[in-house]
């Protein structure tokens, strides 16, 4: 009966939302098949997996060592591949962050076994199916693995936490032992003075466009932000005319986004960008051309001028919280 | 310097993407074929590497059919020194076999660098750059978006959620390019020119088996078209409105 390994993620020692949803994947494939949902948590010392039952776990690795504090590539890489080797697994799951998408294609090179990367959907019938969008979202694959194992990398947002009833053990493990030395080793994180939530894990995301005219415009997508508690979002002409970092970016050469609300505000929506935020359960669209693609893809539009739409709304929301 | 860059052909950013009739692939009437974006960014870190170092050698390597050697001269018109190009008519939706493929043509290379795109925009893997790094036994940074190259270490920044991680590393190593890594030279009529005479040397190859079985492409659910709730600011209650009491998202 083969196992399900989930690798887990944390940030300053805080497990990340996205390691529930991939704990939820691995109970798919681990309810289909009869075997556990095994969880590897790699951080600090002052890691813990507690907890982690509720979420889908039978059993709880912890690997706590300042050595592995930050993501290191090496070092977890050896350990994942490690775990796996130690026992008995058909899948190895992780989530398609920025640290899944480094970690999965090293583990799977090590394994010599297939990678599905940017997964959307997942099942265990006759052997594991996956779904995963091809050209950024315009169109879908449906792949069936043919090799055990395999590593999966799930797309955050794409797989609902659960609540499950498992026990959970807890155990200890080690940082892989044969590369204590690594190589490419990662020192710090930089981040910005403004601490901000990143497009890709944010539940509302307020995206702002050429319609703004002028860089500085963009304090009004800002305070809109803010009132509403969304991360900030943009198109590739804003992005590549330099008034936004990269990092902000929604489209098919910046970042996918799957929030529950997604405002798109003087935005035309070009195929590249609509790729980029097409599965935000709700799209509202304010844009002052009512022919704008955007709206055939929005659930909601105002055509208007989004300099008097956008502070109202922002007014609005915040009168609506305040009560 | 000798430095490696693996390029991809892709459909074009703005393609709507038609299925073919067999069901598993795009109908390429009509498609724009280019440079993958994020290759071009490896393609230009490559150039400014040799060129800051006043000497060395810029490889351009791709998978792929015979229709890959005009990514491979739009590299060439770049600035790259020649081309490699791995033909197969196959396609693995399995990154590792491509991996396998690379590796073994980069291995006896003596690179420095090799570089690669972060992802291709086609099939959105994020994977080959890691996986040749791996089989090659040599350190990798991926979604780099600045670099710095001071003798035999690298310090790289990549992007992550909400910051980036500060990365060092000893060459020879593999870098993959994040979108800001740099801005990418406009191949000039003269490079243009130049490419067509640039060795490009064409091998044919074998694709390793992956293990991922390609049972349909299809296109993704069309979104019911929503409906404009008014004009102007006027409108901003109606839209608080249905985001509450309708679709129960505010």
């Amino acid at each position: 009966m083969a196992d399900i390994l989930v690798v887990l993620e944390q940030r300053d020692g805080v497990l990340k939302r996205v390691s529930h949803e991939v704990l939820a994947a691995g109970r798919v494939l681990a309810d289909a098949s009869g075997g556990q949902v095994h969880a590897l948590a790699i951080g600090g010392p002052d890691l813990s997996g507690d907890g982690l039952g509720a979420f889908g776990a039978d059993r709880v690795v912890v690997v706590g060592d300042d050595a592995v504090k930050l993501y290191q590539p090496e070092l977890y890489s050896a350990t994942v591949t490690d775990q796996v080797q130690s026992g008995e697994y058909s899948a190895v799951i992780l989530s398609a962050t920025a640290m899944g998408r480094d970690l999965g294609p090293r583990v799977a090179a090590k394994l010599d076994c297939p990678l599905a990367a940017d997964v959307t959907e997942l099942s265990s019938d006759d052997g594991i199916v996956v779904k995963r969008p091809a050209y950024s979202g315009k169109a879908i694959y449906t792949l069936r693995v043919t090799s055990s194992p395999v590593v999966i990398a799930v797309r955050p947002n794409a797989v609902a936490p659960i609540d499950g009833s498992q026990a959970g053990i807890v155990d200890t493990g080690q940082v892989a032992s044969a590369v204590r030395a690594a190589r490419a080793v990662t020192k710090a994180i930089k981040q910005p003075e403004r601490h901000a939530v990143d497009v890709t894990e944010a539940a509302i995301v307020v995206s702002g466009g050429r319609g703004l005219k002028e860089p500085e415009h963009f304090s009004l997508i800002e305070d809109l932000a803010g009132a509403v508690g969304a991360a900030v979002g943009a198109s590739r002409a804003v992005v590549d005319a330099g008034w936004r970092p990269h990092s902000e970016q929604v489209g098919q050469t910046g970042k996918t986004v799957s929030p529950n609300l997604y405002f798109a505000v003087g935005i035309s929506g070009a195929v590249q960008h609509l790729a980029g935020m097409r599965t935000a359960k709700v799209i509202v669209a304010i844009n002052k051309d009512p022919d704008a693609p955007i709206f055939k893809v929005a659930d909601y539009g105002i055509v208007g001028d989004l300099f008097e739409i956008v502070p109202r709304l922002a007014d609005e929301i915040r009168k609506i919280k305040e009560n | 310097m000798k430095i490696a860059v693996c390029v991809k052909r892709t459909p074009d950013t703005e393609t709507r993407i038609k299925i073919a009739s067999d069901g598993k692939s795009i109908d390429e009437a009509g498609v724009k074929f280019v440079l993958n974006p994020y290759d071009e960014y490896a393609v230009e870190e490559a150039l400014k590497l040799k060129e800051a170092a006043g000497s060395g050698e810029v490889v351009v390597v791709s998978v792929g059919a015979a229709s890959a050697q005009e990514t491979i001269r739009n590299a060439l018109a770049m600035g790259a020194d020649r081309g490699v190009l791995l033909k197969t008519d196959a396609v693995s939706l399995d990154p590792l076999p491509t991996a396998k493929l690379l590796a073994g043509e980069l291995k006896s290379g003596e690179y420095d660098l090799i570089f690669f795109g972060k992802l291709a925009i086609d099939d959105y893997s994020h994977a080959v750059g890691a996986m040749v790094a791996e089989l090659l036994g040599m350190p990798a940074v991926s979604s780099v978006s600045d670099l710095t190259v001071d003798g035999s270490v690298g310090t790289a920044e990549r992007e992550i959620e909400g910051g980036v991680e500060v990365v060092e590393f000893p060459l020879p190593a593999a870098v993959t390019a994040e979108k800001g890594l740099n801005e990418p030279r406009y191949p000039a009529l003269r490079g243009i020119m130049m490419a067509k005479k640039k060795p490009l040397d064409v091998k044919d190859v074998t694709l390793p088996e992956g293990g991922l079985e390609l049972v349909a492409l299809t296109l993704p659910p069309q979104r019911q078209e929503g409906r404009i709730v008014g004009e102007g600011p006027d409108a901003v209650p109606a839209l608080i409105d249905a985001l509450r009491n309708e679709a129960k998202v505010l």
